[in-house]
C-alpha cells in the first residue's frame, strides 16, 4: 500500500495531524474501490448495454442511380428515394408486444416476422421490407420499437412504362442493372458507394453523423439517341399491328441514316417495368436484337447492286421468269405469279425469286457473300444491348446450286430487326455503313463506303416504285412524302428442319423522304394469322411510323404537287437585301 | 533539463491542438452533413417533380386533350403548303 513515513528532520509533528491525514486518504480510498466495485460488478450489465447502444458504427451511404433520357432530355428512368425498413434480430426478439405492433405496421403477420428473426437470430441485421414510401417508414420508426430502423435507398422509376421497357430493361431489388441498357451502361449510371461513421442510440437510430470514411459518388446521367415521341408512335402502332393480325409478336427499330442512331426500337409483346413481379422471361426478350429470322426478299436489292456493280446487267437487262418455277440443282424455287419476261428493274419491283435467283448465279457465289458481309449480315451490329445476336451467314468452301441460289433471294441467312435497318441504312445514306448505337451522337459519324452512289441511287429508284401503286408494298406509302422500301414474307423454319407451310414472318424495311434519306425503319411482323404479305401486315404500320417521324421532324414534303400539297415561292433578298 | 520542460510544453500544446482541431473538424463535417442533406433533399425533389411532369405530359394523355378538348387534327397532304424560298436575282 501506500509508503507512509515521515520525513527525517521534520519538527513539531504532532502524532493526531497524523492520524488525520492517514484517516483522510483512507476514506478516500474506500470511495473509489466502493464505486469500482459497484461499476465492475453490480452495474456491469447495464452499463454493458447502455455502451452497446450509443456505438459509434460504420454504415453504408447508397448512391443515388444517374438518370437516363431520350435525345431531348425527356426523362426515361428517374430514382426516387424509398426507404427499408429493417431490424437487429437479438433486440427485436426480446419483446413479444413489440412485434405485434410492428407486424400490424408492415402489413405483415407475427409469425412471419417471427421466422425471419428465427433465421437471422445470429445476424445483426435483416431487412423487414424494402422500397416503402419514405413517409411510411418514419411512421414505422415513430413506433419507436427497440431494434427497428429505416435506411435510405433507391427505387427506379419508368415514367414511359411499357413503351421502353425492352430498351431499357430493368433493376433488380438493390439497383444493380439487370437488362437492356441498365445492365449495359450499370457502371456508369450505378455510382459508388460511400461509407460514414455515425453514433448511433439504443433503438438503433442515428443520432449523429461523426465523420466521412469514404465519400459516396452519386451515379451519372445517361443520354440515349431514342427518341421518345417516334418510340411511343412505334410501340402504339406496333401493337395495332400485332392485335389486328393477332400475331406472336413483332419488332421495329428506327435508325437515323445519318449517325446510325437508335431512333426507336419497339417490341410487342412488352411488359410494364414498373410492375413486373409476375411477368415470365419470355415478354423481357428484346426481339429487335435477340430474334433472328430469314430475310426473305428485303435481301433482294444487295443481290441486284451487286448485279449491276458487276456491269454486266443494267437496269434494262431481261431475263426470262416463265413459267413460274425453276429447278436448281434439283431445288424449286416459286414465284407467286408466272411474271414472264421480266427486267431488272421488273424483277425487284414484282420480287421475283425466278428472277433474282437467275441473275444471281451468272455471277461468282463468292461476290453475293461479299456484297451481304459488306452490308452487315451475319454480323452483331454492335449496339450496347446485352445478348445481340449476329444472325448467321456461312461461308462456304463450296456453294452448292441451291444454296447460292435460295441466299440470293433471302434464305438460308438469317438477320435480327436492327441488323435489318442497318442494310438498308446503307442504301438510304447512299451507301455508307455507319455502326448502330443507342447513345446519342452530338458529331457526324463518319462510317465506311460499302456501295457506289451510283448504284444506291438506281437501287432506290426501284425501291421507291416498290411503294408505289403498281409496286407490291403500296400500302407503306405516305402521304406527301416519297417513300422506298421492299416488303418480305417468309416462312418459319420448322424446328424439325423444312419449313413451316402456313406460319409467316411478314417484314417490310425501307426509307423517308427518298429524296434525301433521313429515317430508315424496319418492321416485322411475327406469325400474322390470315393475312400474311408484308405488304398488307408490316407495310402499314410502317407508314403510320414513318409518317408520325417525318411531321414530328418538319421534315420537307417531297412529294410534290401530285400529292395533294401546295407549293409556293417566295423570293427573298430583293426587298431586305442592301 | 530545461530541453524536457521545453519540449513537455511543445507536446501539451501539440495535443491541445488536436483536440481542437478534432472538435473544429466534427463541426465542419456536421456542417458539409447538413448542406448534403439538403441537395439530397432537392435532389430527391427534383426528381419527383421530373415524374410528376413525365406523368402529366404522357403522349396519349397530351394527344387525348389535343384531340378532345381543343379538336386538333393532323394535317393530311392538302392542308400543306411548301413555301420554297427562291433568292432574289
Amino acid at each position: 500500500m501506500i509508503a507512509f513515513r515521515l520525513p527525517v528532520g521534520v519538527a513539531n509533528f504532532s502524532r493526531g495531524r497524523q492520524w488525520f491525514v492517514v484517516g483522510i486518504l483512507s476514506l478516500g480510498m474506500a470511495v473509489l474501490l466502493g464505486r469500482t466495485f459497484q461499476v465492475q460488478i453490480l452495474d456491469s450489465p447495464r452499463l454493458q448495454a447502455e455502451g452497446a447502444a450509443r456505438q459509434l458504427r460504420s454504415i453504408a451511404v447508397k448512391p443515388a442511380r444517374g438518370r437516363i433520357v431520350d435525345r431531348n432530355g425527356d426523362v426515361l428512368a428517374v430514382s426516387t428515394p424509398l426507404d427499408a425498413v429493417w431490424a437487429h434480430p437479438p433486440t427485436l426478439v426480446q419483446s413479444v408486444a413489440d412485434r405485434s405492433r410492428l407486424a400490424d405496421a408492415l402489413g405483415m403477420s407475427v409469425n412471419q416476422i417471427d421466422s425471419l428473426l428465427d433465421r437471422y437470430q445470429d445476424r445483426e441485421f435483416v431487412y423487414l421490407r424494402r422500397h416503402l414510401p419514405p413517409a411510411e417508414a418514419t411512421r414505422i420508426e415513430s413506433l419507436g420499437i427497440a431494434g427497428v430502423s429505416s435506411l435510405r435507398e433507391y427505387g427506379r422509376y419508368y415514367p414511359a412504362g411499357p413503351i421502353t421497357s425492352h430498351v431499357l430493361g430493368f433493376t433488380d431489388v438493390d439497383d444493380r442493372g439487370q437488362e437492356g441498357i441498365e445492365r449495359a451502361f450499370d457502371n456508369h449510371l450505378a455510382g459508388i458507394e460511400g461509407r460514414k461513421r455515425v453514433l448511433r442510440d439504443r433503438k438503433g437510430r442515428v443520432v449523429e453523423d461523426i465523420e466521412s470514411i469514404r465519400p459516396v459518388y452519386h451515379g451519372r446521367d445517361l443520354q440515349l439517341s431514342l427518341d421518345l415521341r417516334i418510340q411511343v408512335s412505334a410501340q402504339r402502332h406496333l401493337a395495332q399491328a400485332a392485335h389486328e393480325h393477332h400475331a406472336a409478336g413483332a419488332s421495329a427499330v428506327m435508325l437515323d441514316v445519318q449517325t446510325g442512331e437508335v431512333l426507336a426500337m419497339a417490341n410487342v409483346p412488352d411488359f410494364n417495368p414498373n410492375k413486373r413481379s409476375d411477368i415470365s422471361g419470355e415478354r423481357f426478350r428484346n426481339r429487335s436484337v435477340t430474334d433472328v429470322f430469314e430475310p426473305g426478299s428485303t435481301v433482294k436489292p444487295f443481290t441486284l447492286s451487286m448485279a449491276l456493280a458487276s456491269g454486266r446487267f443494267s437496269l434494262d437487262t431481261s431475263v426470262s421468269t416463265s413459267p413460274g418455277i425453276h429447278y436448281v440443282g434439283g431445288w424449286p424455287i416459286r414465284d407467286v405469279h408466272d411474271y414472264g419476261e421480266l427486267t431488272l428493274s421488273g424483277v425487284l419491283i414484282k420480287s421475283s425469286n425466278i428472277g433474282t435467283a437467275k441473275i444471281a448465279m451468272e455471277l461468282a457465289p463468292e461476290k453475293l457473300y461479299d456484297i451481304l458481309t459488306k452490308v452487315g449480315f451475319g454480323q452483331p451490329t454492335g449496339v450496347e444491348l446485352p445478348g445481340e445476336q449476329g444472325g448467321s451467314l456461312l461461308k462456304r468452301e463450296r456453294w452448292r446450286p441451291s444454296e447460292h441460289a435460295t441466299l440470293s433471294y433471302g434464305y438460308g441467312l438469317s438477320s435480327t430487326p436492327v441488323q435489318l435497318a442497318r442494310a438498308y441504312s446503307v442504301l438510304a445514306s447512299g451507301g455508307i455503313l455507319r455502326p448502330v448505337t443507342l447513345q446519342r451522337q452530338h458529331r457526324p459519324v463518319a462510317g465506311q463506303r460499302v456501295l457506289s452512289a451510283h448504284i444506291t441511287r438506281q437501287i432506290n429508284f426501284l425501291l421507291e416504285k416498290v411503294v408505289s401503286p403498281q409496286g407490291t408494298a403500296r400500302r407503306a406509302a405516305v402521304p406527301a412524302y416519297r417513300v422506298a422500301g421492299k416488303t418480305g414474307t417468309v416462312h418459319k423454319p420448322s424446328p424439325t428442319g423444312g419449313y413451316e407451310e402456313d406460319r409467316y414472318q411478314s417484314l417490310f424495311v425501307g426509307f423517308a423522304p427518298a429524296s434525301a434519306p433521313r429515317f430508315v425503319l424496319a418492321v416485322m411482323v411475327d406469325e400474322p394469322q390470315g393475312k400474311h404479305y408484308g405488304g398488307e401486315v408490316a407495310a402499314p404500320a410502317f407508314a403510320r411510323i414513318m409518317a408520325d417521324a417525318l411531321r414530328m421532324y418538319g421534315i420537307r414534303p417531297d412529294a410534290g404537287v401530285d400529292s395533294g400539297v401546295t407549293i409556293v415561292s417566295h423570293t427573298v433578298g430583293k426587298e431586305t437585301g442592301a | 533539463m530545461r530541453w524536457i520542460a521545453f519540449l513537455s510544453l511543445l507536446t501539451f500544446v501539440s495535443a491541445l491542438a488536436v483536440v481542437v482541431v478534432r472538435h473544429q473538424n466534427r463541426l465542419e463535417f456536421r456542417e458539409v452533413r447538413a448542406a448534403e442533406k439538403l441537395r439530397d433533399r432537392l435532389n430527391d425533389e427534383w426528381g419527383r417533380l421530373q415524374l410528376e411532369q413525365a406523368t402529366w405530359s404522357r403522349h396519349n394523355l397530351v394527344e387525348q386533350s389535343a384531340r378532345q378538348e381543343l379538336g386538333m387534327v393532323t394535317p393530311g397532304p392538302t392542308d400543306i403548303v411548301v413555301v420554297q424560298l427562291e433568292a432574289a436575282q
